[in-house]
């Protein structure tokens, strides 16, 4: 029997579930190594050296050098693990909040000004369309 | 005399907020408006001052990493260090644990059928530290010992509202049968409504985060049997870390055992949109 997964058509989200935590194993915890300055330094010295130490998948690898932080949330990542990344680079939560939004930071900082991204169209996938 | 609960507060915990405060920006227009709503509990805190705090809060992938992820975790240490999250550990005093309440309630809600995970090494993340800021201000030690209480609310499925609304029942019992006189205050940290990841991020609902301070005030029950989905769907993904604040509804008298009848009185009640990604509320309940 299939697990109970009501939460698969809500729009723009992934849960961090059992399986996503099962598939991102290794990428969230290559996340974590970058809690330790030294892990940082090595990391930015050589990127994909750094990240040929893990057992990651190539796709995982991928959306890592690509900063591209919706395919690493497809390939099993957290955003509280892959937020270390983005500190890693020096950037702010909201300009990672912002890249995966496809807004600019400044559009995405505004939103939030004014109250945030509205519930009303985005509770059901497609109840836009 | 017996220990007793004689407090419950509620805030979010963000952790933009912990470094608005450490960076001396709580003046600045964008901030001043959250940490004005939080003046109220400073001056309540130094009047009401526990013995004991039993602060739940989750862990951001600070001292948990996917290697072990506990439902419910209790801190029994003596003392527990602010966590370096990546940027160095804030600039906060160390927090005192109290081992011997701490090993007493262990005790006393496994014996209730809640397997709690027992902690004795801990670093703190914002998650717990944040609040105490927002509280405490920024003194040079904080007033009181602390119990630290980390729930995973970020794995899913986390515990449900129902199981933490029970669970605080039973930490209210636990209190209860310690036999030294002590205040002790339970916090309730996270939320409100908030979604950190993927294109629907930035989502806030106002409409659902009073409805559930509401709720929280005069039917936590009912309010306990909510399901996860409909956090997840109407207050985002990082929403769902509201289930900790029932746990610290359950623990208060209104709902315990035997009932008592008076409901909790509303001292301080605060609403803030936004800070950084996150909606921002804040309850204080004290026992009739």
């Amino acid at each position: 029997m299939a697990l109970y997964k009501p939460y698969l058509d809500i729009p723009g989200t992934t849960i961090f579930d059992a399986e996503q935590s099962r598939l991102g194993y290794h990428l969230n915890q290559f996340c974590m190594s970058l809690m330790k300055a030294d892990n940082r330094t090595r990391f930015k010295a050589n990127e994909r050296a750094y990240l040929d130490e893990w057992p990651m998948t190539e796709e995982q690898k991928q959306a890592v050098l690509a900063r591209d932080l919706n395919r690493c949330i497809a390939a099993g990542g957290n955003i509280y693990f892959l937020a270390k990344i983005g500190a890693t680079d020096g950037r702010s939560f909201q300009y990672m909040a912002a890249s995966m939004t496809g807004m600019s930071q400044e559009a995405y900082a505004q939103m939030m000004l004014a109250g945030g991204r509205a519930i009303d169209g985005n509770r059901y996938t497609g109840e836009n369309t | 005399m017996a220990a007793r609960i004689t407090a419950s507060v509620y805030t979010s915990h963000v952790p933009a907020i912990g470094a608005a405060l450490d960076l001396g920006k709580s003046q600045e227009p964008y901030w001043q408006p959250l940490f004005r709503g939080y003046d109220f509990s400073r001056q309540w805190l130094q009047d009401n001052r526990p013995d004991v705090i039993f602060l739940v809060y989750n862990d951001h992938a600070t001292a948990f990493s996917l290697e072990m992820i506990p439902t419910f975790a209790i801190g029994c240490a003596a003392s527990f260090a602010p966590a370096d999250e990546g940027w160095g550990p804030r600039p906060v005093p160390t927090v005192q644990g109290h081992p011997e309440l701490a090993s007493h309630i262990a005790q006393s809600v496994i014996q209730q059928d809640f397997d709690l995970t027992i902690v004795n090494k801990m670093d703190v993340d914002h998650g717990l530290t944040v609040p105490l800021s927002l509280m405490c201000g920024q003194p040079s030690a904080w007033p009181c010992p602390v119990i630290p209480f980390a729930v995973n609310v970020v794995q899913y499925p986390v515990p449900s509202g129902r199981r933490c609304f029970q669970l605080g029942q039973a930490i209210a019992r636990a209190v209860r049968s310690f036999d030294t006189d002590l205040k002790v205050q339970i916090w309730g940290t996270g939320g409100m409504s908030h979604q950190l990841q993927g294109a629907r991020a930035g989502l806030i609902n106002a409409e659902f985060d009073q409805r559930f301070l509401d709720r929280l005030i005069t039917e936590p029950a009912g309010l306990a049997e909510m399901p996860h989905i409909d956090y997840v769907r109407e207050a985002g993904s990082e929403g769902i870390e509201l289930v900790m604040w029932l746990i610290a509804r359950g623990a208060m008298s209104d709902v315990g055992d035997p009932p008592h009848a008076a409901p909790p009185v509303v001292r301080h009640r605060f609403y803030h949109v936004p800070a950084s990604n996150t909606a921002v509320g804040h309850l204080i309940l004290e026992n009739a």
